[in-house]
C-alpha cells in the first residue's frame, strides 16, 4: 500500500513558487532535530520512519515541521528519553502559560 | 499522540512570526518538546541558539561560489563531478553522514532534483529548502510532468534537451552545476556567483545573465 509520503507521481495541483520565510518555531524544531542527530539520539532514517508511520490524516493536515514534531516526541518516548505522562504534563503546563492563544 | 484532538480550523495556514501566537497542539508539543530536553541537560539553550545561527549562516551563496569555481577552474569541475562529497570539502563544508552528487546541464541534458518521499536536499551547500520544494505539489509532479512543472517556474527547456529528474534520498542528496551563461567570459569567480540562483542549482529555473 502506497504511503502517505510516497507521492510521486500522484496528481496534484499547481507548485505555489511564492517564497515563505522560515518561522523562528520552525527554526528552533529544526534546530533541536540537528542538535538530537550531533548528540547520537536521532538518526534522519529513523526520523523518516516516524513520519511515514503518522497516518495519512496527521500526514495531510499537519505542516512540515509539525510533522516532524509529532515524529519527534515519539521517537524520543520511545527510546526513553521522556514519558508520554511527562509531555503530557508539559503542554499543559504552556497551554496554562500561553492562556486563551494555545490550542 | 493520535488520541490529541485539533481542528483543522486551528492550524493556520501562514506559520506565525517570531512574536506571534502559538497556535496548534503540534506547536505546543515543540515547545514542550524543547523546554523537557533543556530540563534534562540533554540540550541547552545557547546550543539551540548556535544551531540556529548556523543553519541561517548556510545560504544559496554557498552553493553559488562553488558553481563558480567549477565555472571556472576545470581541474575543480572534474573533481567536483568525480565526488562532490570530497570535492566541497575544499570549501570547508561537510554533508555528514550524506553523500552529494553534483550534476552537470549540458546543451543536451537538463537536470532537476526532487525528493518525493520527503524533502531531502543539499543543506550543506543550500541551507534549508524552500517551501515549494517540500509541497505536495512538487513532490507529486516533478517526477510525472516535469516539463509543466518547470514552465511553472517560468522555465522553458526545449523539446529537443532530454529531462532527466533526479530523486534525492536521505542518504544521497543532488546538486546541479548549471551551464555557464554566454557572454560571461570576462566575469570574475565572484561576478559569477552573482549569476547563480538557488533555483538554478535546483534546476528549475537557470542562471541570471550577465
Amino acid at each position: 500500500m502506497r504511503g502517505p509520503h510516497d507521492l510521486g507521481g500522484l496528481p496534484a495541483g499547481p507548485v505555489d513558487t511564492s517564497p515563505h520565510d522560515m518561522t523562528f518555531w520552525e527554526k528552533q524544531i529544526d534546530a533541536l532535530n540537528a542538535l538530537l542527530s550531533q548528540k547520537g539520539l536521532r538518526r534522519v532514517d529513523e526520523n523518516r520512519r516516524y513520519i511515514e508511520t503518522l497516518g495519512h490524516d496527521a500526514y495531510n493536515s499537519l505542516s512540515y515541521y509539525e510533522r516532524w514534531t509529532a515524529a519527534l516526541a515519539r521517537q524520543l518516548i520511545d527510546k526513553g528519553v521522556f514519558t508520554q505522562d511527562e509531555v503530557d504534563a508539559k503542554v499543559a503546563e504552556i497551554r496554562a502559560r500561553l492562556g486563551g492563544d494555545a490550542a | 499522540m493520535q488520541e490529541h484532538t485539533h481542528s483543522h480550523d486551528e492550524m493556520p495556514h501562514a506559520p506565525p512570526a517570531q512574536d506571534e501566537k502559538i497556535h496548534s497542539y503540534y506547536q505546543v508539543l515543540g515547545l514542550a518538546l524543547k523546554e523537557l530536553l533543556i530540563e534534562k541537560k540533554i540540550i541547552t539553550p545557547a546550543e539551540i541558539r548556535q544551531a540556529i545561527e548556523f543553519r541561517d549562516s548556510i545560504t544559496p551563496a554557498t552553493g553559488a561560489k562553488i558553481v563558480a569555481r567549477a565555472w571556472t577552474d576545470h581541474a575543480y569541475k572534474q573533481r567536483l563531478l568525480a565526488n562532490g562529497t570530497e570535492a566541497i570539502k575544499e570549501f570547508g563544508l561537510d554533508m555528514g553522514a550524506t553523500e552529494l552528487v553534483v550534476v552537470e546541464n549540458t546543451p543536451a541534458v537538463h537536470h532537476v532534483i526532487v525528493c518525493t518521499l520527503c524533502s531531502c536536499y543539499p543543506r550543506a551547500v543550500l541551507g534549508l529548502p524552500p517551501s515549494w520544494y517540500k509541497s505536495r505539489e512538487y513532490r507529486a509532479r516533478a517526477v510525472r510532468e516535469p516539463r509543466a512543472v518547470l514552465r511553472e517556474f517560468g522555465t522553458v527547456i526545449p523539446e529537443s534537451v532530454e529531462l532527466r529528474v533526479h530523486d534525492s534520498t536521505a542518504d544521497m542528496r543532488y546538486l546541479v552545476l548549471p551551464m555557464r551563461p554566454e557572454g560571461t567570459g570576462k566575469l570574475t569567480e565572484q561576478q559569477l556567483a552573482a549569476l547563480v540562483t538557488r533555483d538554478s542549482m535546483i534546476g528549475v529555473s537557470l542562471p541570471k545573465s550577465a
